[in-house]
């Protein structure tokens, strides 16, 4: 980082992006909103007279209310697929209680006495609901909606995983970036919104109980103006990407496609884990994965070439303290068997088994040691121990299993394994202060957030895979006394994907060749 | 004009109002009286069918009002509640307005209406015509309550415990007050109270009611003088003192009266009771005159006199 931003500057920097979002945010919000009010109020209405459906209304959007957002935006994939619409939906349904309620709540304590005047003065029904009924339930209602879009505003934010927009992108995006400014820059306005709603509804909500016949025809007209605001972007033939807010705002992602590539994909903003999905559902054409991922077989996907290597390589390689390997010398050799064993492919493979098939990293391990003919039974052996640490996902977890079986099958040492360590730095943490020997790691990661190697530095090596290694080999070596041992040939890096059927009848194999499908002049 | 036929409601399994049947003349006013439970204002609310009998038949004019749809017949009976029922949302002249509107009245003969009716129950059109009901006393509430009912002078009036939610003093001025409006003179009126002295103050005739039944329809003094059961005579026996002061007339006993000279100011009428001309002896402790509306001669009246007639209406009966 050469120089500390400040938020304002993010923010006019950003400008463009921090408007379209925050209109985006709003016409959800409101269009939800809109809906919601739609069929909120008329059922409010329908069961403050037909008593006997009240507690199953209200009972079936409590329980709606109850579903974590997240998971209710996860339902609404398989349903409506990604973008706008379901994130519509599952805002619709989180608005619904608080407006069926109130409605319901508001007409029920309206005085008796009022209405019983209505109806003995030769009022009809519906005479007595619009002029009587609604205008004197509508400070109670107004509360419901009041709240509906405080809760909308706040919930509209998970739209970005969902590839609908909003500030979420910001604010998802600044997470996964360690990016306090781009945070801010989504949690200030969404913050700021709903207090701005919040206030202008509490206005009307206050307003003198006799304006509120006029209420009745001005606040649909409001909340479909700002409903409006949202425009449904109009689908064209190019190819559509989806990418997940770390990518946004990473040099060896986004950025770097805008600027070596020069490539202007048209993208949306989608959360890692509905990704795939999304993308094998057809809804997206290219997305951002990792190059070993094992969705990328479930949904047989290919990677792009990456031909002007943006991506800088993340070779998996074991990583050991170089005292453990001076104890045991005979350690260094047995790891080193797995050298060059795994490739791509293979990893995609083995972590298909472990995430797909649910079959355990251990079998998955003794299963691909038994087809390679490296197996052999553990000797229990009780020369010492050395202590295997993972991060904590499925590929790791797979890596350590095969060095453990192969550590004890052709070493009399014993193996003790610490899975589970949060992230890279827990793991290199533990690492250097001796509370395990070793962990696989990634060139890549090595590079950029170990090292944290200058900028003009990681441009000269970014291409090559060799030289990322055996520079971060040396300084690892020089700083912190620990060797990477050999590359295991897997290179676990990001990647641009598509599905096999598109990219064959497309015809492309590399990221330059989606510029054909992608330029808008 | 009104009359009702054996009507009853029943709820599930309980008897709100059991075979009661009565019929009000035009221009009469009908006085249901009793105690809570005692389904008067059931019997009321079936009129104009905010209740639907479960038995029994109402006509209007010789017409029934159980074939006829119920807002129609509501639009021609004015109704009075006992919580006024003003519409919060609405000004003064707006909820006097509804029902006109309701009929579709033109703008102008609404307006005029509506002022008119202000002016008549002394709220001056001016100052209150664009008021809101949170801004009104009670009194003042009840006035817009019963123009609201007045607004397209229905020839019937429905009230149930119309100045039930008054105060002591505001319900004696108020109920003078309607008692002198024009507008209410020609009306049939049927009013449900659970006020022995509102109901004989009002009323033409009476009808007691009792766990659904009616247990006497008279005229006031016959419930008095002959009570058609041990109810009857029992729920008035604590009243009674008060009530037969009520319900005799200064000229019934007119020839028990001394004269006076015709030069004497008079305070009371021939058709003052004698209740009100003691409440104004007791006022000055000195005589008090009343004048025959017709001939202008003048009597004196002394508490005496009174009690002398009360006496002697009690022999007779």
């Amino acid at each position: 980082m050469e120089e500390q931003q400040s938020l304002w500057q993010f923010m006019v920097q950003q400008s463009d992006k921090l408007w379209q979002q925050t209109i985006t945010h709003i016409g959800l919000t409101f269009t939800a909103l809109l809906i919601a009010v739609l069929i909120g109020l008329p059922l409010g209405v329908i069961i403050a007279r037909r008593q006997k459906f009240a507690a199953a209304v209200l009972g079936f959007a409590g329980i709606l209310q109850t579903i974590p957002s997240i998971a209710l935006l996860g339902f609404m994939i398989p349903l409506l697929g990604i973008g706008a619409l379901p994130a519509i939906a599952a805002l619709f349904l989180y608005a619904l209680l608080p407006i069926i309620r109130n409605t319901y709540t508001g007409i029920k304590e309206v005085d008796a006495s009022v209405v019983d005047a209505a109806k003995g003065m030769g009022m009809t029904d519906g005479q007595i609901l619009l002029k009587v009924q609604m205008p004197l339930a509508m400070p109670v209602i107004l509360a419901g909606i009041r709240t509906a879009t405080v809760i909308n505003v706040g919930v509209a934010t998970l739209a970005a995983y969902i590839a609908a927009g909003g500030l979420g992108e910001f604010i998802f995006g600044g997470i996964a970036l360690n990016n306090t400014n781009m945070i801010l820059a989504g949690a200030i306005p969404a913050a700021l919104l709903a207090i701005l709603f919040d206030f202008l509804l509490s206005l009307l909500q206050r307003m003198q109980l006799k304006k509120m016949r006029r209420l009745i025809v001005v606040l649909p007209v409001i909340v479909t103006a700002l409903s409006s605001f949202y425009v449904f972007s109009a689908t064209d033939k190019t190819l559509l990407a989806g990418f997940t807010p770390e990518f946004m705002g990473r040099e060896d992602g986004y950025l770097g496609l805008k600027s070596k590539y020069h490539l202007n994909i048209r993208n949306v903003v989608i959360s890692d884990a509905i990704m795939y999905k999304a993308e094998f559902e057809k809804k997206l054409d290219v997305i951002s994965g990792y190059s070993t991922d094992g969705r990328l077989k479930e949904y047989g996907l290919v990677t792009l070439k990456d031909d002007k290597a943006i991506f800088p390589p993340y070779y998996a390689a074991p990583l050991v303290r170089k005292e453990i390997l001076e104890k045991y010398p005979e350690l260094a050799s047995v790891l080193n068997l797995l050298a060059g064993k795994i490739n791509d492919s293979i990893m995609t493979e083995l972590n298909y088994r472990v995430d797909y098939l649910k079959q355990g990293p251990e079998k998955t391990a003794k299963d691909f040691l038994i087809e390679k003919g490296l197996f052999r039974r553990p000797q229990n052996g009780n020369k010492g121990t050395v202590r295997l640490g993972s991060k904590i996902f499925g590929e790791q977890y797979i890596l350590i299993s095969i060095y453990k079986m192969l550590i004890e099958g052709y070493t009399n040492l014993r193996v003790e394994t610490k899975t589970g360590l949060g992230g890279t730095k827990i793991c290199f943490d533990a690492l250097i202060n001796n509370q395990i020997d070793l962990y696989p790691e990634y060139t890549g990661t090595g590079l950029l957030v170990i090292l944290q190697a200058p900028k003009q530095q990681v441009a000269k090596l970014m291409g090559n895979k060799d030289s990322v290694y055996q520079y971060v080999r040396k300084e690892f070596k020089k700083k912190y006394n620990l060797t990477w041992l050999s590359p295991i040939g897997f290179n676990n890096a990001y990647a641009l994907m598509m599905r096999k059927e598109q990219a064959q009848q497309l015809n492309i194999e590399t990221i330059s060749d989606l510029k054909r499908y992608t330029d808008r002049e | 004009m009104i009359d009702v036929q054996q009507l009853t409601k029943t709820y599930h399994d309980t008897v709100a109002v059991s075979n009661v049947s009565f019929s009000v003349k035009e221009g009469e006013t009908l006085v249901l009286l009793g105690t809570s439970g005692s389904g008067k204002t059931t019997t009321l609310r079936m009129l104009n069918r905010l209740t639907e009998p479960t038995s029994g038949k109402i006509f209007i004019d010789g017409k029934s009002i159980l074939s006829q749809p119920p807002e129609g017949l509501r639009r021609n009976m004015g109704y009075v509640l006992q919580g006024y029922g003003l519409f919060p949302h609405y000004s003064v002249s707006e909820n006097i307005a509804i029902v006109p509107k309701l009929l579709k009245w033109p703008k102008e003969k609404i307006r005029k209406r509506v002022d008119d009716l202000l002016y008549k129950l002394q709220l001056p059109p001016d100052q209150y015509r664009n008021v809101y009901p949170n801004t009104l006393s009670g009194g003042q509430k009840q006035r817009v309550g019963l123009a609201r009912a007045l607004a397209t002078n229905p020839p019937i009036l429905l009230m149930d415990e119309p100045f039930g939610a008054l105060d002591m003093l505001t319900r004696f001025a108020i109920r003078k007050e309607f008692k002198e409006l024009d507008e209410l003179k020609k009306k049939t009126i049927i009013l449900v109270t659970h006020d022995v002295h509102e109901a004989f103050d009002l009323g033409d005739k009476i009808g007691l009611m009792d766990k659904g039944k009616m247990q006497q329809l008279a005229a006031p003094p016959e419930l008095l003088f002959h009570p058609a059961n041990d109810f009857v005579k029992s729920f008035f026996k604590q009243h009674l003192f008060q009530l037969e002061w009520q319900s005799i007339r200064l000229k019934e006993i007119w020839n028990d009266l001394p004269e006076a000279g015709n030069d004497i100011h008079a305070t009371l009428s021939g058709g003052h009771s004698l209740w009100e001309a003691m409440k104004e002896l007791a006022k000055s402790n000195a005589p008090v005159y009343v004048s025959d509306e017709k001939t202008g001669l003048r009597k004196e009246v002394t508490f005496e006199h009174l009690k002398i007639a009360i006496q002697k209406q009690k022999e007779q009966n």
